[in-house]
């Protein structure tokens, strides 16, 4: 009993930790003039997220997060600002000041209906967690259950992955003429 | 459950989401704007898997990965879009794009 209690300590401390990091990060990414800055703090909010994943007992998808997106598409991201120059702009510069206003209220006004709406819709419902087997969130039951239940959702992410892939080839293809003449910069 | 239930992991994902929503409709850079996406979506995630451990079944967290994916395609072809607006020295600010206005 005691080991258990200090057990939900440790993981209350962690979530503190990674919960915190998540969203100081997430307001860095929005708050710092330059991109490249951005870039590096959502790479520390995607690997925040990762913890809270595994403390929900989501380890494939803590790995493939890391892996994927703090990983493949974050060194993407810094190659095209590294590629871009990354221009500095202030967060709250270049527009009318009730631009400002406005987006704060609105982001607000998001937070307030999702607060509103998750609390009348689950009520006390959200504190009664489900058993689950020691096979919940592992690669085997992630992988059966894209191979049977959502075989649809997997065949249509390989279509959308090819179709973005032979999207940035034209992208990348067409604005490399600009320059030629002949084509007169269309394309 | 060990620490915190699922309501928190909820909050947490709200804040995310609506941190993300202020970064799109605050900053013009359309790197920073696409950053802010990433954000939103791993606000939706974050949701997502949480759900799935409140319900004890993994279905959640196939939608997860299938979010990871879509949003792995959107950044390929957002970052193509900045990329080709940079070669043809378009301005990257999203509030100067309004060719497209009617």
């Amino acid at each position: 009993m005691i080991a258990g209690s200090a057990g939900n300590v440790v993981v209350w401390v962690v979530w503190f930790v990674a919960a915190f990091a998540c969203l100081g990060s997430a307001l860095a990414v929005v708050s710092f003039a330059n991109p490249f800055f951005s870039a590096l703090a959502l790479i520390g909010n995607l690997a925040s997220l990762a913890v809270l994943y595994l403390l929900l007992n989501a380890e494939f998808v803590a790995a493939a997060q890391v892996l994927v997106y703090a990983g493949a598409v974050m060194v993407m991201f810094l190659f095209v600002v590294a590629y871009l120059g990354g221009e500095a702009d202030a967060p709250w510069a270049g527009g009318p000041s009730w631009q400002v206003v406005g987006a704060i209220a609105a982001a607000a006004a998001i937070l307030v209906e999702i607060v509103v709406v998750i609390g009348v819709a689950a009520g006390d419902g959200l504190s009664n967690e489900g058993d689950i087997s020691s096979a919940f969130g592992s690669p085997a039951e992630i992988g059966r259950l894209f191979l049977t239940d959502h075989l649809l959702a997997f065949e249509v992410t390989s279509i959308v992955l090819l179709a973005a892939a032979v999207g940035g080839v034209i992208l990348g293809h067409h604005s490399r003429r600009v320059d030629d003449p002949a084509v007169g910069g269309r394309g | 459950m060990l620490g915190p239930d699922i309501t928190w992991y909820l909050v947490v994902s709200a804040i995310l989401f609506s941190v993300g929503a202020l970064g799109v409709l605050l900053r013009r850079s359309p790197l920073i704007v696409l950053l802010s996406v990433e954000i939103m979506l791993n606000g939706a995630n974050l949701a997502l898997i949480a759900f799935s451990r409140l319900h004890g079944e993994s279905d959640g967290q196939v939608f997860a990965i299938t979010v990871m994916a879509v949003a792995a395609s959107e950044v390929v072809v957002g970052l193509g879009l900045i990329v080709a607006m940079s070669r043809r020295n378009l301005a990257l600010d999203v509030d100067r794009l309004n060719s497209l206005r009617g």
